[in-house]
């Protein structure tokens, strides 16, 4: 056996173990590194913005069909009379004009289809235009397409506070509540085994596999949907600590005194399950009423949610969070100093 | 073993714990000498756990006075902690570590004591070292509980039910382990339900019934104390009914004669004078021996005679 000194020690024992027992539980692992990815990849797929349609429609007249290729959202193709009536009506076109006497336009489309509507515009404002209309108010368009303002941006940051939440108070939780139903919590307080090392080890190896955690949801945001992240990584280093941290704290509090799986379980549940509605993961949690807006944001999920969105899509510094942090630094403190005078070895 | 300072290596003194309905342990007066090893027998409840971890720290007593290796827990626990080797009735250890690594996390705990590998090497589990916990035998299990409580060297051991649930092989490779143990001049604290493990392993034995101690000695002398030290057995073939009983009642050291269906069963206080005669007599009877056996009286017989019950219910 190679024996290292720092190997010894007993918290870098008790901190090995926390890592063997959690890579030797394949689920850990899939809740924790692959679900939340994979989450990411669905919804982000789903909502994705898709690059605006061409619209196609039929001209009758060499004319029409020259006046409304002036307009790039328009596949104008020049058919008889007849078969554009026909294109039409097989959904091959979504409009066509015809000219009508007197130099009048007709245009054919069916108005409970969205695409005929919109085909009607901008077929009208390339018709009107081409026989010299003049807008009187110059318009320019700024798209909202750049990384940074999609539902993928939105909702990274909500899926990455949610790991961080759930990976603490799981990970503390169920460790804790089973090493104490099996009596081996009893069994290492019969040792000298310094009791704060055995709170400490799980506080480190929590740190340590959150590198690993953020890294990979981060990454593969950046990677396959060029999410950002805009504000310091040291700023974000310090976030996800105190953000793991405070969740640590409420999972070491929930796991002060269950004696079963079961009610930890429970417990876990009946906190964190008003958290994932409420806190803002996967829509804004400002649209619940106004008067549950100072509750909500009294949470510490909603605290490092909106503290990695500001963080990350505008790149705000630690100062301009400040009032998340305190949020976060409060529920440490509180859950911390509770869990402490709960705690229960056996 | 430094005779020097404290003269036992556990005192216990008065204790009592109660918890919401039952007394566990009602006032128990106990004493561990240095390098024995000493049995606590009982029947199930009789508070042989609670006493223990009274002993090791673990729970704290209503009232009356532990002192172990002449310190108490109130005010040496650390030191404690390093000196003594603990096993519990009942722990699971972590299912997903190996054995190696389970006993590199307790050495990590102590100052001294041998390495990892040399104490897995002691509880012949070497061939086991890389091996998940979760995959061990019951017999496994215990021998790697025992390692982690000897990986710290300690001056004295704790073991509650340290065979129980074990077959016969696996419960005499572990007293070799506790005999090794005690050859080192260590003290042994032991529970056992067994009394063929505490005649063979216990130096002294005390019998708990409902939190007392209600007989302690060597168990030698303990089934002295109950008067009859032997059981002679043997069958008289068809010449029974031929068989004059209370003549062999008239030997000396006879206490008691029982005889049934040709097989005669006597209490003997003394085997060397009670045999012979019984030769003699059945010789003069011109009664043909087909059988004799005898054995020694017990430390379960002990147990019935004074509480009227068995120690365990088979
Ligand atoms: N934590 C507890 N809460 C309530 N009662 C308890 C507790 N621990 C033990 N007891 C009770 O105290 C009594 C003594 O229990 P103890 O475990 O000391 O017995 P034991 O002699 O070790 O029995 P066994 O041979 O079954 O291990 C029992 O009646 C038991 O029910
Ligand atoms: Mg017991």
């Amino acid at each position: 056996m190679s024996r290292t000194r720092w190997a010894d020690h007993p918290l870098a024992q008790l901190t090995l173990v926390r890592f063997r027992e959690f890579w030797r539980e394949p689920e850990a692992i899939f809740w924790v590194f692959i679900f939340p990815v994979l989450l990411a990849a669905g919804l982000g797929l789903a909502f994705r913005n898709r690059p605006p349609d061409v619209l196609k429609i039929a001209a009758v007249t060499p004319e029409l069909a020259r006046s409304l290729r002036q307009e790039k959202l328009l596949d104008v193709e020049q058919l008889s009379a007849a078969a554009a009536e026909e294109a039409l009506r097989t959904g091959k076109v979504a409009l066509f004009a015809a000219p009508s006497p007197g130099g009048a336009v007709v245009y054919r489309y069916d108005d409970t289809n969205p695409e005929g509507r919109a085909a009607r515009m901008l077929a009208d404002q390339a018709v009107e235009r081409a026989a010299g209309r003049a807008d009187p108010v110059a318009s320019s368009d700024r798209l909202m397409r750049e990384p940074g303002s999609r539902y993928i941006d939105f909702l990274l940051p909500g899926l990455l506070g949610m790991n961080l939440m759930g990976s603490a108070i799981w990970g503390m939780g169920f460790a804790i509540v089973d090493a104490r139903r099996k009596k081996l919590m009893k069994r290492l307080i019969a040792t000298p085994m310094p009791r704060h090392y055995y709170l400490l080890s799980f506080v480190l190896a929590r740190l340590l596999l959150l590198v690993v955690e953020v890294g990979v949801l981060l990454g593969f945001g950046a990677w396959v949907f060029q999410v950002p992240v805009r504000g310091s990584m040291l700023d974000l280093a310090v976030l996800c600590v105190l953000g793991s941290l405070a969740f640590s704290a409420l999972g070491l509090l929930i796991a002060s005194r269950a004696q079963t799986i079961e009610a930890a379980s429970g417990l876990m549940n009946t906190v964190m399950m008003p958290m994932w509605i409420v806190s803002g993961v996967f829509f804004s949690a400002q649209r619940f009423p106004g008067a549950l807006q100072p509750a909500i944001r009294a949470l510490p999920l909603t605290a490092v949610i909106d503290a990695l969105r500001a963080h990350m899509l505008q790149g705000a510094s630690l100062a301009q969070v400040a009032p998340q942090l305190g949020v976060l630094g409060v529920w440490l403190l509180v859950s911390f100093t509770l869990a402490l005078k709960l705690f229960r070895w056996r | 073993m430094s005779d020097a300072a404290p003269k036992a290596a556990l005192c216990v003194c008065n204790l009592r714990k109660a918890y919401k309905d039952v007394v566990a342990v009602d006032g128990l007066e106990l004493e561990v000498r240095w390098g024995e090893c000493f049995g606590l027998l009982g029947p199930n409840g009789a508070g042989k756990t609670t006493t223990i971890e009274i002993c090791e720290g673990l729970t704290a007593a209503d009232s009356g006075d532990v002192e172990v290796l002449g310190m108490r827990w109130s005010a040496d626990a650390t030191e404690l902690r390093q000196r003594l080797g603990i096993q519990l009735q009942e722990t699971q250890l972590s299912e997903k570590l190996t054995v190696v690594e389970t006993v590199r996390l307790f050495r990590s705990f102590f100052r001294r004591g041998p390495e990892a590998d040399e104490v897995i090497a002691l509880v012949q589990l070497g061939e086991k070292r890389k091996s998940r916990v979760g995959s061990l035998s019951g017999g496994q299990k215990q021998r790697l509980a025992l390692a982690c409580a000897l990986v710290g060297d300690p001056e004295f051991l704790f073991l509650d039910e340290p065979t129980t649930g074990l077959d016969p092989q696996a419960r005499r490779q572990l007293w070799d382990l506790i005999e090794q143990f005690k050859l080192a001049g260590r003290t042994i604290l032991m529970t056992t339900h067994y009394m063929d493990e505490a005649e063979r392993l216990c130096d002294r034995v005390a019998i708990m019934d409902h939190g007392k101690a209600i007989a302690a000695g060597t168990p030698r002398e303990l089934i002295a104390s109950i008067g009859a030290e032997h059981l002679v057995e043997f069958s008289a073939g068809g010449a029974a009914r031929a068989l004059d009983v209370s003549a062999l009642r008239r030997i000396e050291g006879v206490r008691e004669v029982r005889a049934e269906n040709g097989n005669v069963r006597m209490q003997v206080t003394e085997l060397h004078r009670a045999v012979p005669a019984l030769l003699d007599e059945l010789d003069r009877q011109g009664v043909p021996l087909t059988e004799l056996r005898t054995h020694s009286a017990s430390l379960e017989d002990v147990f019935v005679i004074l509480t009227g019950r068995h120690l365990r219910d088979e």
